[in-house]
């Protein structure tokens, strides 16, 4: 199980002390993400600059525009696709994005290529789209899945084929349509800045509005209904936001990997927070690096497509917060999963080396070396090199003796292990509080003293 | 209809159907004030659906639901649930407190953000069913007894009349079903009204002193000691169940 929070801190497990406090403290886990998103932001500041310095990037104008275009998109997608993510909608995003191609061929047959009508058209088809889904999974014995593709890939080919229809046309204006495929960062222009700031703040803004509402809808539809909010009414304004999300980013991200601009961020900011309000905010920096350094990328590259550039990145980030967030990620997991069992191993040797020594007269017999070897094979040197290390352990006439701190190590761990006995045979009837910790642990950072007190007690009724 | 009904729950009529098949049929029930009730069934017999209709929270086909009195609507704000524990996604980035405190979100309404008091209660309830060590812990870091006593815990903090809990102690372990049950039992002893869907037999006598048998239809209904029978459960449940007689309540 993931857990930065499994070791014990043992000022938050004082068993009924009431030491809670009722405002919200800063633990170690929260300063990192807080300095995650921090350093990010200032990353994402510090890349203009940087890149102008030693990549010798030119920040003309239309890059300038690029960038900022490509911030926004990325910061809107990442904080809403969160949401996308924990209803487990990822795929329905990816559906949407395709299917608001025709959408965006049909209103450009009608009105020309005026931004604002295109995106309308793009999410028109999209929430047809998502209509067809609900009537073919409610009226057909298909599941959703089959549905999704089926809308897909029929809405898309419908997409393409009108879009190659307009190209064959004489019309000088329908050059940049094409980039609704890849997405292109040169398609974006200042007035288009203007529209998303707009509507994604406006997008941002009802998030914040109905942040419980969305909360809950997400984690528990079935409680938020019966508490009296309009499920109906809440999970078609949250769908509605996803649109918007997925239809302003689709001119540079395109429509094959919009998904992966939508997705990814979330995916990488939940690596490394428990907390929703901490992933989302996350995601939106993350969202915004990757939107904003994608697009500058493959502004400044000749022949490069905006789309895979950012989600390079994007995914980047992805890859690197599953690999080394601390706590979930899989570095750190195999890292503690090695500690873990160094430490065990020399735990073990010392337990074993003790009650042999007991067994045969006093702790401070010396033990051979086939014993240990026996038991634990090749492992068993590197145990004891780790207790000779730590003063527990000395080697004496070609034998292994307990030194003092040793044997009494020893005794304190041996003693632990006959209180957990105790406590797992009667624990209930001494009144004690259920403990789901890592019972390899000692008990007394577990329990309050008079509660060891009790245990100790028992344990000298059941040896008497 | 103007006599004042101290009947927490009355059930008349109530009809659910699914594609013209019913999953509760012409359900008539009274739970008295103060009640600790057992729903009992075998499966498919429509215990979930049963309590879904009355909370609204599927569509009745038939019938009518009046708690204290008051439609569903009027009444919510006495009316706490307890959901299956399947229902939910517990990887989902909250913490226990966090969960609790969801519950008093229909009380804050449109637009308001949950505060300083409404933390102070969620840790009060935390405390109620022993988690309040476990407040800050991810939901998906607890075992499954912690998170039911975090669900209840969440209906708790709502301070209504009248609970529902559907299977509150499937995949629990004893420790916590016994606390689970002692938490019920000083809710009844307040005059609160417990009405739980319940999946074993055997601890129907211990827990609950009311019980309706239900398969579709409510084959009985009342104190545990006379409709907890062998006759009446033959009747729920068909041949389904080999039946120990001389061991129930009280015979």
């Amino acid at each position: 199980m993931d857990s930065n929070q499994s070791s014990v801190n043992s000022e938050q497990l004082s068993v009924g002390s009431g030491q809670w406090s009722l405002v919200p403290g800063q633990s170690p886990a929260d300063r990192r993400v807080w300095g995650l998103i921090g350093l990010m932001t200032v990353l994402a500041l510090l890349f203009v600059p940087i890149s102008q310095l030693f990549l010798g990037v030119e920040y003309s104008y239309t890059l300038r525009v690029v960038a900022v275009g490509g911030a926004l998109l990325g910061l809107i997608s990442g904080a809403l696709g969160c949401f996308a993510i924990l209803r487990r909608q990822s795929l329905i995003g990816d559906v949407l994005a395709h299917a608001a191609l025709p959408g965006v061929a049909v209103a450009f047959l009608l009105f020309g290529r005026q931004l604002g009508l295109l995106l309308i058209g793009a999410g028109i088809a999209g929430w047809l789209g998502v209509y067809f889904i609900r009537a073919v999974t409610g009226t057909t014995r298909l599941k959703e899945d089959a549905a999704m593709g089926i809308v897909l890939a029929s809405w898309y080919a419908a997409g393409v084929a009108l879009l190659v229809y307009i190209q064959s046309r004489p019309d000088a204006s329908q050059a940049g349509l094409k980039t609704f495929i890849f997405g292109q960062a040169a398609a974006i222009v200042e007035q288009d800045l203007w529209l998303i700031g707009g509507v994604g703040t406006a997008a941002l803004l009802i998030l914040a509005l109905f942040w419980k509402e969305f909360k809950l809808i997400t984690f528990d539809a079935e409680f938020a209904g019966a508490n009296g909010f309009r499920l109906n009414f809440l999970t078609m304004l949250l769908s509605t936001l996803i649109v918007v999300a997925i239809v302003l980013g689709l001119q540079l991200a395109g429509v094959i990997l919009m998904v992966g601009m939508l997705i990814a961020p979330g995916i990488a900011a939940r690596q490394w927070t428990n907390k929703l309000e901490q992933m989302v905010i996350l995601a939106a920096v993350l969202g915004a690096f990757s939107g904003g350094a994608g697009a500058v990328i493959s502004a400044t590259a000749v022949g490069i497509p905006t789309g895979p550039t950012i989600i390079v990145v994007a995914v980047g980030l992805a890859l690197i917060s599953m690999a080394f967030a601390p706590g979930r990620g899989l570095v750190w997991q195999q890292w503690r999963a090695w500690q873990d069992r160094r430490r065990f191993a020399g735990q073990r040797a010392l337990h074993d080396l003790y009650h042999y020594a007991i067994d045969h007269g006093s702790p401070k017999t010396p033990v051979p070396d086939a014993f240990l070897s026996g038991i634990h094979g090749r492992s068993a040197q590197r145990a004891l090199q780790q207790l000779v290390t730590q003063g527990q352990v000395e080697r004496r006439n070609g034998k292994w003796v307990l030194t003092l701190a040793g044997v009494e190590t020893a005794a304190r761990q041996a003693h632990n292990q006959l209180l957990w006995a105790v406590y797992r045979e009667y624990g209930h009837s001494l009144g004690l509080p259920v403990i789901n910790e890592d019972r390899r642990q000692k008990i007394e950072l577990l329990l309050t003293a008079e509660m060891i007190r009790k245990l100790e007690n028992k344990l000298e009724e059941t040896l008497v | 209809m103007t006599t004042t009904n101290t009947a927490a729950l009355i059930i008349d009529d109530l009809t659910v159907a699914y594609n013209s098949k019913p999953a509760i049929w012409d359900v008539d029930l009274t739970v008295p004030e103060g009640a600790l009730m057992a729903i009992v069934g075998p499966n498919g017999a429509g215990k979930s659906t049963l309590i879904k209709a009355a909370l609204k929270l599927v569509r009745r086909s038939a019938g009518t639901v009046r708690f204290f009195g008051q439609p569903y609507e009027k009444a919510r704000r006495f009316v706490g649930y307890v959901p299956q524990r399947g229902s939910v996604d517990w990887d989902f980035p909250t913490s226990a407190l966090d969960v609790t405190m969801m519950g008093l979100y229909g009380r804050l309404g449109w637009f308001r953000r949950p505060g300083k008091q409404e933390r102070a209660l969620a840790l009060q309830a935390l405390e109620q069913v022993g988690m309040a060590d476990f407040a800050d812990r991810q939901i998906s870091q607890l075992s499954g007894g912690q998170q039911q006593r975090v669900f209840l815990a969440r209906a708790l903090v709502q301070e209504a009349r009248i609970y529902f809990l559907d299977e509150p102690f499937a995949a629990v372990d004893a420790v916590t079903e016994r606390a689970i049950v002692t938490i019920l039992q000083a809710l009844r002893d307040q005059g609160k009204t417990v009405v739980v869907v319940h999946h074993d037999l055997q601890t129907v006598p211990d827990y609950f002193d009311w019980v309706t048998l239900l398969n579709v239809e409510v084959v009985a209904s009342g104190p545990t000691a006379e409709t907890f029978t062998a006759e009446n459960l033959r009747r729920t449940y068909g041949g389904r169940i080999s039946y120990l007689e001389g061991v129930d309540s009280g015979q």
